[in-house]
Parts: C-alpha cells; sequence; structure tokens
C-alpha cells in the first residue's frame, strides 16, 4: 500500500496531471472521496483503476454529476473517476446512422452534432446535462423510448475498462452483430458497478422533417388508460404517449407526439385526435414533457413500472399508497412503455416508507417493480430503495466475477451489489 | 458410456421412458442441425415437455457432470445446437404451447418450441404480429431465435430478437429455475436478459418466453428495381438512408443470385439486371405514400432502369419468393456452396463488393451475393463441388477471407447466424483475448463447470476458478432486503 500522497503521485501519472484530492462537493450521497481523477482516454482510466485495484481504492464513476443521488449510497469510497475529459466524439459515421462516442460527452453536445446531419440519437435528454456515461449507467430514457427503443436496444458496443485495469470491448459498431455476449446490454443500467465505459457506440435515427403533439385532459386514471390504450393500439404509429398526473385523484392529462413527413404527420394528427376521443386536441409540446415530476424540496422519485394493460391500475395504485401514507405524489410516464416515475415530498421519511411499501405491496397487480431513483439520506435510511430483485443471486456471481473485491461502487446496487 | 446409460435409467425413472431416447439410430436423427457438414451423434436425447423435465435433466447433467445442449427446431446456421458425443441433447420442439396471449399489453408468453411463424398467426386475429422474421420463420423456433437473437429481412426497422423479447423462465445450469423480466420493462438489476438473449445456449435453457407484439402496418409497399450491377443499387440504398427513410426492408441480389433465383423459381425478375433491390415500407398510408414516392424518384436517379411495385400481396410474395429462395437456389447451379454471414458498415458496400469479386477472379471460386443492404448484413455463397479434390478447401478460404474482409471495415463476423461452432475459431480475430475473457466472466458466473452448450462461442474455455476471497450464497438477512453484507 502507498500512503494518500504516493496514490494521488500514482493518479497524477496515470491522468497526466488530472488528479486532486477530493473537495467539499467531491462527495457521493454523503459519502465523502479522497481523490478525483479525470482520465482523458481509455489508457488513463486504465492505468487509474490499475491504481485502484492496487491500492484497494472504492470506486464511483461520475460525469456531470447530475443522477449522483441515484442508487443506494455507496458502502465506502475513496475514488472519484470524473469523466468529463473523455470528451470527445470519436466518429459520426451518417451514412451509417453509428455515431462512436466517449463518455463524458453530454447528450446536448452530442444531440448538437448529430443535428447537424438530421440525425439524433432517439434518448431523451430527461435530466439536463446527462452524459452518455449517466445515461449507459441508469439507462434513463424519456417519451422516445417507446418507438425507438431503450438506451440497451440503442447501445451497438462499448469499450469498457475493468475493475482490475483490463481494457475489454464488447459488441460492435455495426447494427447488427451477434458475435459474442452482449456484455454492452449488461453494462447498461449497472450503475457503475460492473465497469467504467469509456466509450461506447449507438445506433441513431434520421430527425423526422415534421412534428405534432395532441393532447387531451381527462378526468381520472380509467378514462387515461383509455385514451392511452386506443392510440397505443392503433396504426398511426406514434413516437409517444405519455400520461401525467401532477396530484392523487385529479386530472389526468394524455399526450401524443406523431413525428414523421409533413403531409404523413398532418393525416396521422387527426387520427391520434380521433384516437384520444372527446376534448383531445392538436397541442403546443405540454411543458411537463420529457421531464421527471418533481416533489418538492427535498424530493423522493420513485420509478415504477407496469405491463401495458396495467396502466390504470398503476395509477390508481398511486393513488391509494398515497392515501394510505398521507402524502401527495405526481406521476408521470409512458403509456406505450410502461414506465412512470412518481414524485413525493421527501420531508417526512415515516410517509415515504409508507408509500413506498404500500405502492409495492400492489404493484404485482401490474406486474411492476417499485425502485426509489432518489431520496434525501434520512428516506434512504428508512427504505428499500430496491425492493424484491428477481434473479439476485445470479447478478451477485455475474458481480463477483467482473468485481470480486467489490472495488465499484460498492452498495450502490441491488442487494448491495 | 457407463455414465450416460446411468443418467439415462434416472431420466426415465424421473421423466418417463417414452422422453428419452438412448437408441443409437434415433440418435442419429440429431446428429446436427442446419449447418449439416457438422456432425455428431448425441450421446442421449431428452425430448422436454415442461419446465420441470428441462430442470431435472440440467439437475442431473450438473451432478453428474455430463454436458447438455439445448435444440429447438434444428434449423440454426452455425451449428449452435450441434450435440455433444458424451452429452445430453434437451431437445424443446414438444413445447409447443401459446401460453398467453395480451393484445392489451402488446406481449404473448410462449414456450420455446413454439415455432416463430405461429405465434404471428395466433396473434393475427387481434391486428399484430412477431416482428422478427429470420428466413426459417415456418418452421424455427422462438427458444433457438432467442438462444441466436435471430434477425431476419426486417431488422433494420424494427430490430432483433432481443429487441423483442421481454422476459424468460430460465433453467440456471445449476438446475434453478429462474424468471428474468416478464411483461413489465426495466425489472431491477442486471439486464440478464440482455446478456441472454444471444448467448447461444451457453448460459442455460429458456422454457418460457414473453415477446413483444407488434402493431400491423396499416400499409405496406413493395419495389423490385433492376439495375445494371452492384455499385448503382448500393448508390440507391445510401441515397434512400441519406434521405432519411428507414425502410422495413432492403435487400440485395447480385446478377449470379439473380440467376440462380431465375433457374430455381422463375421469379421473373429484370432481365438483364446485374443487381436487384428489393425495397419495402410500412406503416402509417400517409407515410408510406409520401416516402415510397421518394424512394423510387432515388432508385430512378441511381440508375434503375427498371422498377415494379407490387399491385398486392400476391405480387409481393412473388418478388420475395426469388430472395428466400436464394440459398436453396443457389444449389441449381452449383453443387455445394457455404452460406457466409458477415456484416460491415453499409456505406462500405461498393467497396467490399469489389473485393469479393477480385477475390472471386484471383481464385476462380464464384460467389453470389444476397444482402440485408439497409444494415450492411452481406450472406456470400460461396460455390464449389465437393467432388473436385482441392475445390471445398479454396472455398473455405475464400469463404473466410470476406469474413477479414468485413473486419477490416470494421464489421463483424456474424450478423444474425450465430457463432456456434462454425466461427468459434475466428472470434480472436474480432475481439482480443481481454476481450474474450470478459465475456467469458459472464460464462464463469452462469456456469462455472462449463457443462452448458460447451464448445460454441469461445475458442477455448476459461477456468472459472473460484472467485478469492468470497463465498457463495448471500446471508439470509440480506436477501430479504433486511441487512447488507461485505
Amino acid at each position: 500500500m502507498t500512503g494518500p500522497a504516493g496514490v494521488l503521485d500514482v493518479l497524477r501519472q496515470a491522468t497526466g496531471g488530472h488528479a486532486e484530492p477530493a473537495g467539499d462537493g467531491d462527495a457521493v450521497d454523503g459519502v465523502p472521496a479522497r481523490f478525483v481523477a479525470a482520465p482523458g482516454s481509455t489508457e488513463e482510466a486504465a492505468a487509474v483503476m490499475r491504481t485502484a485495484a492496487a491500492e484497494g481504492l472504492a470506486v464511483v464513476v461520475r460525469g456531470d454529476a447530475t443522477k449522483l443521488g441515484w442508487g443506494t449510497p455507496p458502502r465506502r469510497l475513496d475514488l472519484i473517476v470524473d469523466t468529463r475529459r473523455l470528451d470527445r466524439i470519436v466518429e459520426h459515421a451518417a451514412g451509417d446512422l453509428v455515431v462512436i462516442t466517449q463518455a463524458g460527452v453530454t447528450l446536448a453536445a452530442l444531440g448538437e452534432r448529430l443535428a447537424g446531419d438530421r440525425q439524433r440519437l432517439a434518448v431523451d435528454e430527461v435530466v439536463p446535462g446527462t452524459t452518455v456515461g449517466g445515461m449507459l449507467g441508469t439507462g434513463v430514457a424519456g417519451p422516445r423510448r417507446m418507438q425507438a427503443g431503450a438506451v440497451r436496444d440503442l447501445v451497438l458496443g462499448v469499450t469498457m475498462v475493468r475493475a482490475d485495469g483490463v481494457v475489454a470491448k464488447a459488441g460492435g459498431k455495426v447494427v447488427k452483430n451477434v458475435a459474442g455476449y452482449d456484455v454492452a446490454k449488461l453494462i447498461t443500467g449497472a450503475y457503475g458497478t460492473l465497469g467504467l465505459v469509456t466509450e461506447a457506440a449507438f445506433r441513431l435515427h434520421p430527425i423526422p422533417p415534421a412534428a405534432a403533439y395532441v393532447s387531451v385532459r381527462l378526468p381520472d386514471a380509467a378514462s387515461a388508460y383509455q385514451a392511452a390504450q386506443s392510440a397505443l393500439h392503433g396504426q398511426f404509429v406514434p413516437t409517444a404517449i405519455e400520461v401525467d398526473r401532477p396530484e392523487p385523484g385529479g386530472p389526468v392529462e394524455v399526450a401524443v407526439l406523431v413525428e414523421g413527413t409533413e403531409a404523413g404527420v398532418a393525416a396521422r394528427t387527426a387520427q391520434a385526435v380521433d384516437a384520444l376521443g372527446p376534448g383531445a386536441a392538436r397541442s403546443d409540446r405540454p411543458d411537463w414533457w420529457g421531464t421527471l415530476p418533481a416533489g418538492g424540496d427535498p424530493s423522493v422519485l420513485v420509478k415504477v413500472t407496469t405491463e401495458l394493460a396495467g396502466v390504470g391500475r398503476l395509477l390508481d395504485g398511486v393513488d391509494r399508497a398515497a392515501a394510505a401514507a398521507g402524502t401527495t405524489v405526481a406521476v408521470r410516464g409512458s403509456g406505450g412503455v410502461g414506465v412512470f416515475h412518481a414524485a413525493l415530498p421527501g420531508t417526512d421519511p415515516a410517509a415515504v416508507a409508507a408509500f413506498v411499501k404500500a405502492l409495492r405491496d400492489a404493484a404485482p397487480a401490474w406486474q411492476g417493480s417499485v425502485v426509489v431513483l432518489a431520496a434525501p439520506p434520512p428516506v434512504r435510511s428508512e427504505v428499500d430503495s430496491w425492493g424484491p430483485v428477481p434473479g439476485l443471486d445470479l447478478m451477485r456471481r455475474v458481480k463477483e466475477r467482473f468485481d470480486p473485491d467489490a472495488l465499484l461502487a460498492p452498495g450502490r446496487f441491488v442487494g448491495g451489489i | 458410456m457407463a455414465g450416460l446409460s446411468e443418467l439415462a435409467a434416472r431420466l426415465r425413472a424421473e421423466l418417463g421412458a417414452a422422453k428419452v431416447i438412448d437408441d443409437r439410430q434415433e440418435l442419429r436423427t440429431y446428429e446436427c442441425d442446419g449447418l449439416a457438414h457438422y456432425k455428431v451423434v448425441p450421446g442421449l436425447v431428452v425430448l422436454a415437455e415442461t419446465t420441470a423435465d428441462v430442470a431435472a435433466v440440467v439437475t442431473a447433467c450438473t451432478q453428474v457432470g455430463v454436458p447438455f445442449v439445448a435444440r429447438g427446431s434444428g434449423t440454426g446456421l452455425s451449428g449452435g445446437a450441434l450435440p455433444h458425443a458424451d452429452g445430453v441433447l434437451v431437445v424443446t420442439s414438444r413445447m409447443r404451447t401459446i401460453l398467453d396471449i395480451d393484445r392489451d399489453g402488446q406481449r404473448a408468453v410462449v414456450e420455446p418450441g413454439v415455432i416463430n411463424l405461429h405465434v404471428t398467426r395466433a396473434v393475427a386475429p387481434t391486428g399484430y404480429y412477431y416482428a422478427p422474421d429470420p428466413s426459417s420463420q415456418q418452421v424455427c423456433s422462438i427458444g433457438g431465435n432467442v438462444a441466436e437473437n435471430s434477425g431476419g429481412a426486417h431488422c433494420l426497422k424494427y430490430g432483433f430478437t432481443t429487441n423483442h423479447v421481454l422476459g424468460v423462465e430460465f433453467v440456471e445450469p445449476s438446475g434453478e429455475v429462474v424468471q428474468i423480466g416478464g411483461k413489465a420493462p426495466d425489472p431491477p438489476g442486471y439486464d440478464l436478459l440482455g446478456t441472454i438473449v444471444g448467448s447461444e445456449g451457453t448460459l442455460g435453457i429458456a422454457t418460457k418466453v414473453t415477446v413483444r407484439l407488434t402493431r400491423a402496418p396499416e400499409s405496406v409497399q413493395t419495389l423490385l428495381a433492376g439495375f445494371d450491377g452492384t455499385d448503382a443499387a448500393g448508390q440507391a440504398v445510401s441515397a434512400i438512408i441519406a434521405a432519411g427513410v428507414i425502410p422495413a426492408a432492403v435487400e440485395m441480389m447480385d446478377a449470379l443470385a439473380i440467376e440462380a433465383a431465375e433457374a430455381a423459381v422463375h421469379c421473373g425478375y429484370p432481365e438483364g439486371a446485374g443487381a436487384v433491390l428489393i425495397v419495402e415500407l410500412d406503416g402509417p398510408a400517409s407515410e408510406v405514400d409520401a416516402q415510397f414516392a421518394q424512394v423510387r424518384e432515388l432508385c430512378e436517379k441511381a440508375g434503375a432502369f427498371e422498377i415494379r411495385v407490387a399491385a398486392d400481396d400476391a405480387e409481393r410474395a412473388l418478388f420475395w419468393k426469388g430472395r428466400k429462395s436464394a440459398f436453396a437456389a443457389v444449389g441449381r447451379i452449383s453443387p455445394d456452396y457455404i452460406v457466409q454471414d458477415g456484416v460491415i458498415p453499409r456505406t462500405a458496400l461498393p467497396e467490399v463488393l469489389r473485393a469479393i469479386a477480385d477475390l472471386s477472379s484471383e481464385t476462380g471460386v464464384r460467389v453470389a451475393n444476397v444482402f440485408h443492404a439497409g444494415d450492411g448484413n452481406l450472406h456470400p455463397l460461396v460455390l464449389f463441388d465437393d467432388a473436385v479434390p482441392g475445390q471445398a478447401e479454396r472455398a473455405e478460404e475464400v469463404s473466410g477471407a470476406i469474413l477479414d474482409l468485413c473486419l477490416e471495415h470494421g464489421g463483424s463476423i456474424t450478423g444474425e447466424h450465430g457463432v456456434g461452432s462454425d466461427k468459434a475459431k475466428h472470434m480472436p480475430r474480432m475481439f482480443t483475448a481481454e476481450d474474450l475473457d470478459t465475456m467469458q466472466l459472464v460464462r464463469c458466473a452462469f456456469d462455472p463447470e462449463g457443462l452448458s452448450n460447451p464448445g460454441k462461442v469461445f475458442p477455448t474455455p476459461r477456468l472459472c476458478g473460484e472467485v478469492p476471497g468470497r463465498h457463495r450464497g448471500a446471508h439470509p438477512l440480506v436477501d430479504a432486503g433486511l441487512a447488507e453484507q461485505f
């Protein structure tokens, strides 16, 4: 073991001088780090991870720190690996609809670059400032997921640094490829517990020339479910079907996005109006569109999933859980994907715990799961953030193989992984 | 093998004699899959009918250290279901029940032996279909599709099996049955499902599969365009993509492939064509109408000398007939042939096709090209006559050199047929030792003894060993979510 000053020296050597003692802001969910290192290449990242492995440093990877409060707090933390120097878009093969980008590039910067060729990575920037690495780590996506697929469906390959500092690639940079295991999917949504992604390749989509929103305000969950179903089973192929209910038992807005050619969108917008029923009309983009709901300050953010036939049951279940816990709650999500987010005030830990428990007890009725994404520390300690995890034993075995010494984000993920 | 006869006796007692085959003649029926030049007679065959059957076989195999290989319909083209001589072949083709059709939730739950096309047939009355359509879809099984992450002609727009499977009930190599995923998306934890789909049966056996159902499009339009050669046809494809159109399918055939198809099925493709393109658009009628006119124009600009538009489903089927029969049709113009499966970035198409042509003329080995042009998935058919000494070897060399071309252009050694037995040797050309080692960490987590379909995918197995400093299993309090370990 090297002393703290020695470790910093080694980290500086590894990163061309881009390593510092941790400052006041360098904590993860209240757990302070000792060092921050910012590699500028895969090679530097590998050197950093080799140092971490040799010194037994617990590592959390950080991009723009927009979702650093997601996942349970780390059991221990020594080193934050800051990916923001990995800010290069490596290759945009427009004719192949593929982009290769480093992990520290923000979705905004990537979007700007791709828009020049009328293309996009079809993942909404749900949390402003999100980097490619943060998107991969959490798997967070927005309304467009319904048509374009989840992050895991769009990632073609990754370059990663393992906990032991070994650099490995998985997948490739072509849209069709079945050679070997799809480790890129495994690492997507793994909260940085299996490896440090330095570079990734994604499938892109053309930006359609025209877009329109159609929305309707409905009195209750049942009618919102019917409207969402009607849009889902239509043949006008909506890009997204979103549902927003700001208050328990209150009115629900259902909004549909239609994208395509000018002529096509005009015709399909009319179909969407028909599908959503009386009161539906073409509208501006709703101001809540593509954002996560907020529950005040501090706020608790809960991800709730459902089978598509269970959207109405989920909305009712959220109502009942809020009533049982004596809390208010805002809920928003996709009627075509089955992923919803609920936000409630984080001031009363017992109320949040009661809400989560009630919702989790009810969730089998819509075959879904309930995961607490973000919560202030007093709430975290009162709730089970992940709930039941089918296949947990297999997941533990995967983690043990990839990171036997539990250096990567220890305790951040399901079952204490 | 003494161990196998004891195993056979045990499985007869547990599952019933009718499900266990050990007669040598009967076993020979299962000696190969769709890649028929690899042949291994399995040690034992079990015709599983339930999840419990599969779990019982796997448990028994694991207890005595005997390898097991899963097989659906046996249509795979990479020897993924090639049996193990001292192992058990677990055949799932009797597990053919469609368990649940959930139109409102856009899901179906099926057993692994269900035939791909039967899912679409069963759900068609609700206005839905199952999108992945490998060309063997009339006979291939969903279980096999899951193992191979099967594609098809419509992948460009709709994706592969992995994008359409939401959950599996899965028998781990330990014999444990776990449910991974289901009708709802994003189960908490690692995306084990994303790793299982396409793992070619090396991580365990799926016994139930939850699939996404896709709404049938309002409109489908298909055109057939004849070009002087593949360069012009390739330009048309590039122009279509550059215009922001994502067709449901874009298929190309070159002169030799056309010749074979004409000889076999008289598909009546444009006379004198050096290449034909089939372009299919689907979706809302208003979009298809707008884009179809554009596609037609782009084909003309690229030099199409004849464009036919399918007037109805019958004519569309005729366009596709030539394409879909192409592999078998090559048998009309050559006694033997190798079906290759490689991928390149679409923009490298003209360059790679010229290089294949050069390779062909240098070696005197004829190559017919059929491919999914939209996503750069090539299926060169390398022709030879096994009766002529040396030809098979030369064809193998040309076939291998084509994969090298794919890799030189940043592509892949397989787009949809899988690695299996056939291409395990090529994996080190695409991946470093570290890449392969990392993949095998997954293998070790699922199957530390390496009993599930050994010898496939990886050229050399990784010795898993024990994980240092870790003990198996979690504390019950951790499992209950009441405490954290480590």
